[in-house]
């Protein structure tokens, strides 16, 4: 509903002053930890649709490079716990979601299909070793294994996290998350990031499971399961999606640094081999795969995420029952 | 009642049935090919069952790796594979086998969440048809089926109707079968379902939440064949609707 005030106020060109949209997405972009200035100077003029079936869009021309006014009200509206923050300049919001800990929950900010990748990691395909070429596989992966974290598992920045009363630990599945801006059908790998809105932060997490012959409904889609955020950062502002740094802390303590250099498909590619036979929507999130050695976290435990340049996503796990 | 959503005049409207084919929300009646049929409802999560009646598993064993039934077989659909009744799918000029099935899906319509079964019933909102195609030529053992045999653009048929459950008296007593071209190739009784309904939202809602709007695909029985271009296939469960589809090749889509 906000998206679309906003989104006739620009229609009609009265954007109030005394709210500074446009600037306030251009400082906090900038501002965002690790981003730093950049400027581009694209105008795209995409009419981006988010969430797909309300066909609620905004005109990116009008913002010119920075981030989709979209993403910018969900983003303004993503303070579960402080609701008047819709309000506030986006510098508050963002301040809050650098904030150590103790800050309040965000929304997801995206909204439409979220898939991961399988074994899209040249060291997690190594990890299996030669059992790729036993049974119940019997051959390594061709086409990209996707499958789709549902609704249910979609949750915001410093949204607790259930651990489920049938596991004692849960599995981090640290990756980036591509959010598309366009409608992605047939796409060839050149032109495969023009199709990108910008990325975020995705915890897949899981009960951990060994085998990957059926598809994992039950230890990948419980509820909450999918932490994304805390904000999509816009295509221009990330230069090389490949070649971004993944950090995971568990209470503090780094337990594992990886990144996207590794990746079987890298991240065009795979936008390219996805949409030869399935459709992309702006809104949708692909998760370009979790790499090998995926950490172990607990009950009572805070679990970060960070890709520089993006973000950082902090969820705390808790037992159920104890919410 | 029956419900639909349909594209006509240049806009999307909710239908109900009527004896000249169906009337829109406005007063409109029109006949059943004078509008564009869209999915009966707004899917939300879209959930799949392999393997779920005893004779099409039968059907499939010889190139089944493992036949452990210790649970159910289920997948995962996105919204994007969606399209309605008297719609045209895709077929591959590459594939081999591509075939149809025919099956029942449950829509839900209040949130479940560790539901009993003798409590699922009252988290149904109604049943409508689905033919959830698969090609089978990218079959790979990886969260087998993955989404390239099963996920497919326009290969999931919904609709043409989101009959109310209570119109429904008993879903584990309908008669299903598929016409491919006037020819009966599939026939089948969804009081063979091997996990049946109130057991699958127990199951399901024993670790996710459901909510209203998420749509189960309850599995085909036995008689899945290939399907070429041309083919008309139409997907019926007596008393819920029949769904007709026409396959076109890569011609139509510009490939």
């Amino acid at each position: 509903m906000r998206v679309l005030q906003v989104m006739n106020r620009m229609k009609k060109r009265k954007i109030p002053r005394d709210r500074p949209y446009i600037e306030d997405v251009a400082a906090s972009c900038r501002s965002w930890p690790g981003i730093g200035a950049r400027p581009a100077a694209r105008r795209d003029g995409w009419w981006p649709a988010f969430p797909r079936g309300r066909r609620v869009s905004a005109p990116v021309g009008v913002i010119g490079e920075l981030v989709m006014l979209c993403l910018l009200e969900q983003s303004l509206a993503h303070l579960q716990d402080a609701p008047l923050a819709t309000e506030a300049p986006v510098a508050h919001w963002q301040a809050l979601a650098a904030a150590d800990h103790g800050g309040p929950r965000f929304l997801p900010p995206t909204r439409g299909t979220v898939y991961g990748t399988l074994l899209n990691h040249h060291d997690a395909l190594a990890e299996l070793g030669d059992q790729v070429n036993a049974a119940p596989y019997k051959a390594p992966p061709k086409a990209p294994i996707l499958y789709i974290k549902p609704r249910n598992t979609v949750v915001g920045h410093r949204v607790p996290v259930v651990v489920p009363g049938d596991a004692s630990e849960l599995e981090i599945g640290a990756t980036l998350g591509v959010v598309i801006g366009r409608t992605a059908s047939r796409v060839d790998e050149a032109q495969a990031l023009a199709f990108v809105a910008g990325y975020t932060v995705v915890n897949d997490i899981s009960v951990p499971h060994a085998s990957l012959y059926r598809p994992a409904l039950r230890f990948k889609c419980r509820d909450g399961f999918c932490p994304i955020g805390p904000a999509v950062v816009a295509r221009a502002l990330v230069p090389d999606p490949d070649a971004l740094d993944i950090v995971v802390a568990i209470d503090g303590e780094t337990v594992q640094r990886t990144g996207t250099a590794g990746l079987v498909r890298p991240v065009a590619r795979l936008i390219a081999d996805v949409t030869e036979f399935m459709t992309l929507y702006p809104g949708d999130v692909l998760m370009v795969g979790v790499a090998a050695g995926a950490p172990r976290a607990r009950a009572g435990q805070r679990v970060t995420v960070t890709i520089p340049g993006v973000g950082q996503l902090e969820s705390t796990l808790v037992a159920e029952g104890a919410a | 009642m029956k419900h639909a959503r349909v594209a006509y005049g240049g806009a999307i409207h909710d239908a109900t049935e009527h004896p000249a084919g169906l009337r829109l929300a406005d007063g409109r009646v029109l006949a059943e090919d004078a509008v564009v049929w869209l999915p009966p409802f707004e899917p939300g999560t879209i959930i799949a069952l392999g393997l779920n009646y005893a004779d099409h598993v039968k059907e499939l064993s010889k190139e089944l790796t493992v036949t452990s039934k210790d649970e159910p077989l289920a997948f995962l659909k996105s919204p994007g594979a969606l399209i309605g009744h008297r719609a045209q799918t895709r077929r591959p000029a590459d594939a081999k086998f591509m075939h149809y099935e025919c099956e029942l899906a449950v829509v839900i319509g209040r949130s479940a969440r560790n539901v009993r079964r003798g409590d699922a019933m009252h988290h149904v909102a109604g049943y409508t048809v689905a033919n959830d195609y698969a090609i089978r030529d990218h079959l790979e053992n990886y969260y087998r089926p993955n989404l390239r045999v099963k996920n497919r653009d326009t290969c999931t048929v919904l609709g043409p109707w989101l009959v109310d459950a209570a119109d429904v008296p008993d879903p584990h007593a309908l008669p299903l079968r598929t016409r491919v071209n006037g020819r009966v190739t599939q026939q089948g009784h969804t009081r063979d379902m091997i996990t049946g309904i109130l057991e699958l939202i127990e199951y399901l809602s024993s670790f996710m939440t459901l909510a209203p709007g998420d749509v189960i695909l309850t599995g085909t029985p036995d008689g899945v064949v290939n399907v070429d271009v041309g083919d008309e296939v139409i997907t019926e469960i007596d008393g819920i609707g029949r769904l007709i589809n026409t396959i076109v090749g890569d011609d139509v889509f510009g490939r």
